[in-house]
């Protein structure tokens, strides 16, 4: 039988759980959270320094650019307290911007930039197209040579994570019929690319690209034959960083129904004496436990062939689920209050929105899951 | 108990493979219990009372309890070897559960020397079969609530009332009974005391109880004036809530300690998946119906979550919010998915779903239906999944009593 995944837990893992339970736990209380939704920029400069110096973007880099050499999964658990407490920020793009480079990156690009982004420096992935579709080799995008050592570029892409912060934004574009990846240096491109999009979670920044009339030297191209290679550890990263974001986020948004059905009095009682309130939440909790073992899983197999996808794919399945009803169940549970913009309900269930509809939902990753196992 | 060594614990689980591929009975002619709540007949008794014998001879039970209480003096390990190679040569259940898994453990935590010298071996061999006393027909879920009366008489108590759903009440030598040793006292609670009970004795008696299958498999067991020796109580009088909430503990797994094999056959959706392959919609699989592959990959999904959310019990850090919310809900999760994944099964066998155990038509010898109804054992047995809700939203969670 195919092997699917167990739990591990590793040293480095523990100490970064520590630390960014505390870390994420001062820096980003819900005042801040929501201070930030209305700034243009959508973070706090100084917490992502803080971020920056504490080495939690060098973690996966290897050392010979800069890094830790840690592995993927070790993210995991600074991911999870992030979205546990909903800070907002580029780190997810960047370590997954950081991940195309070292899976498909030429020497010169992995020299030039990963020591940068292990330091700091923010960057992002441009994948998604009007097409909408989560397959992420189904590109329109184009990179043509113009014959004098240039590739002009064409084509929009939409939903690009952050790239009002980042320096440097990877897109995915056909290039002599074969799906490829470019690094575009943002200050290279013309003013009007970037386009803010109205998005559901209003912590996170996104934007439209327009590629048309951009020209990139042909250095930028990432290595032709390892491009689908890239796209599929791509999408497998941002799933089980997703996952993890969300399993905090879960975690997040259960503390907080809690707090409202022990104080909020009705009938005489907190609500939370009430089984129809109490039942429901018991439920949403042992779906967040199962969920957070799925993450567990997944962090600890990511790198295993064949038994990383599935576990990977698992456990954003299950970390869909069970953000979805306890966030859901949060907006319902806090009543007349929870209909608010006031009530922090909404903020979970946005952001639960938000990761479902990137890189695949749980019904998408179980149709994955049929092909991998039966 | 030292760490196991690595050369002595291979050789021992080696052997512990020899042992069962040769000594499990395939197919003894008639149905085997998929639980110990489901012995129904003489046969299928005598069968398992002799297996858990010979396991237990051969070093393969108990191979964790202590070598004075017919243990092997081993560490755990080395009994998860035992029970890892019985469940690969599908051997059938340990019969005596309640003496395994809750009596026994219950009885190394806080029983005395007496007790556990006169008990623990004979739980082991199966030479004495136990039962428990705690639900009675008035009082299922408010357990603290009891009523059959315990008076002290000399070296004894006198016994009278009535205990419910005992299962193998019929075949049981001795009883955990919770009872009422003070009505007097100011909270229900205090009124309670746990006493060790010998069945076999005057004034005991069992009705057989149908179960929804058909099957009989406990028992109501009654008390006219029965005596049961004082030294066979555990903890003071007005203790025993204290002593029967422990032996939940046990009961639900929250602590472990058990003598260790496995009482109940264990839902299993890789099997249930085989079925999905094997029934038929047309020509095709049900499973390449997409309506199903979508379940059976939500079950998929489920079951892993409970191997891997046994697996990070384990490890402290992964726990520190909640130390006991995996502990305290895993009853609420395996005995709810074992009950919809027989529900599930049941729907893959099409239009023979109308059939039942006996019928020569009927899938598998209709194992799934009665799986799927001998599944509410456990739902409602041991704390109705309500009872679990309950507990975790306040023992876990920190909601206030409902």
């Amino acid at each position: 039988m195919q092997e699917i995944g167990r739990i591990g837990f590793s040293e480095a893992q523990g100490d970064l759980l520590e630390s960014a339970t505390a870390f994420c736990a001062d820096v980003s209380p819900v005042s801040k959270v929501r201070a930030l939704m209305t700034d243009e920029l959508g973070h706090d400069p100084a917490v992502w320094k803080q971020i920056g110096e504490l080495g939690w973007l060098a973690i996966a880099i290897p050392e010979a650019y800069g890094g830790l050499g840690l592995a993927l999964g070790d993210v995991a658990p600074v991911v999870e307290q992030m979205g546990r407490r909903l800070l907002a920020g580029p780190f997810v793009s960047t370590t997954l911007a950081a991940q195309a480079l070292i899976a498909g990156g030429t020497e010169e690009q992995k020299q030039t930039v990963l020591p940068r982004l292990a330091e700091g420096a923010a960057a992002t992935l441009a994948l998604v197209e009007d097409n909408a579709d989560w397959e992420l080799a189904n590109i329109s995008a184009a990179a043509w040579p113009d014959g004098s050592g240039r590739l002009v570029l064409s084509g929009t892409k939409i939903l690009v994570s952050d790239a009002g912060a980042a320096d440097w934004i990877i897109a995915s574009v056909i290039h002599v019929d074969r799906p490829a990846l470019v690094l575009i240096d943002k200050a290279a491109l013309p003013d009007g690319a970037l386009r803010r999009e109205t998005i559901v979670d209003e912590r996170r920044r996104a934007f439209a690209l327009t590629l048309d009339g951009v020209t990139v030297p042909e250095t930028a191209l990432l290595d032709p034959d390892r491009a689908a290679a890239t796209l599929a550890h791509i999408h497998l990263a941002a799933n089980l960083l997703a996952a993890a974001e969300m399993c905090g986020g879960t975690q997040g948004v259960i503390d907080y129904t809690l707090d409202y059905a022990k104080t909020r009095i009705q009938f005489g009682k907190p609500i939370g004496a009430y089984q129809a309130v109490k039942h429901p939440i018991v439920a949403a909790y042992v779906r967040y436990e199962q969920a957070r073992s799925h993450l567990y899983a997944a962090a600890h197999c990511f790198n295993e062939q064949g038994t990383g996808e599935i576990a990977t794919r698992m456990a954003k399945a299950e970390a869909d689920a069970a953000y979805s009803f306890a966030a859901d169940r949060s907006i319902q549970f806090h009543g007349g209050f929870g209909f608010t913009y006031d009530c922090d309900a909404q903020l979970y269930r946005r952001t639960a929105i938000w990761h479902a509809s990137q890189y695949g939902d749980r019904n998408f990753h179980k149709k994955k899951l049929a092909g991998l196992l039966f | 108990m030292t760490a196991a060594d690595p050369k002595d614990l291979a050789e021992f689980a080696a052997d512990a493979d020899a042992w069962f591929a040769a000594n499990v009975v395939a197919d003894p002619g008639f149905m085997l219990p998929l639980t110990f709540m489901e012995v129904g007949t003489d046969r299928q008794f005598d069968f398992l009372r002799e297996w858990q014998f010979k396991v237990h001879a051969a070093g393969y039970l108990g191979a964790a309890w202590p070598k004075a209480y017919g243990g092997g003096g081993l560490s755990q390990e080395f009994q998860n070897a035992a029970t890892a190679a019985m469940r690969r040569h599908n051997g059938p259940i340990m019969l005596n559960a309640i003496g395994l898994n809750w009596t026994g453990p219950l009885l190394l935590d806080m029983g005395s020397e007496e007790h556990r010298l006169k008990y623990l071996k004979r739980i082991l061999s199966a030479e004495d079969i136990w039962c428990q006393g705690f639900s009675e027909p008035e009082n299922g879920s408010d357990l603290g609530n009891a009523q059959t009366r315990a008076v002290r008489d000399g070296d004894d108590y006198i016994l009278n009332g009535s205990k419910i759903w005992t299962t193998l009440g019929g075949y049981a030598d001795y009883m955990i009974l919770l009872c009422r040793t003070d009505p007097n006292a100011a909270r229900k609670y205090d009124g309670l005391s746990f006493i060790l009970t010998p069945m076999k004795a005057p004034g005991v008696t069992t009705t057989p109880i149908r179960k929804l299958t058909g099957e009989h498999g406990f028992t109501q067991t009654f008390f006219a004036d029965a005596r049961a020796p004082v030294s066979g109580r555990m903890g003071e009088e007005g203790e025993g809530w204290k002593v029967a909430m422990r032996t939940l503990e046990y009961e639900r797994s929250v602590r472990g300690g058990q003598a260790g094999g496995y009482v109940s056959v264990q839902a299993d959706a890789w099997e249930v998946l085989e079925l999905a392959r094997r029934m038929k919609r047309g020509d095709a699989p049900a499973l390449a119906d997409p309506a199903i592959e979508s379940q059976m990959v939500d079950f998929i999904l489920e079951i892993q979550s409970l191997a891997l959310c046994r697996q990070r019990m384990a490890v402290a850090p992964l726990n520190a919010d909640h130390p006991h919310g995996l502990a305290l809900s895993s009853k609420l999760m395996t005995t709810e998915f074992a009950r919809r994944i027989n529900e599930f099964a049941i729907s893959l066998t099409g239009p023979k779903a109308a059939y039942y155990v006996g019928d020569p038509n009927a899938v598998d010898d209709g194992i799934w239906t009665r799986a799927y109804l001998n599944a509410f054992s456990a739902t409602i047995g041991g704390g109705t999944t309500q009872i679990q809700h309950n507990i975790v939203g306040e023992h876990v969670l920190g909601l206030p009593k409902s």
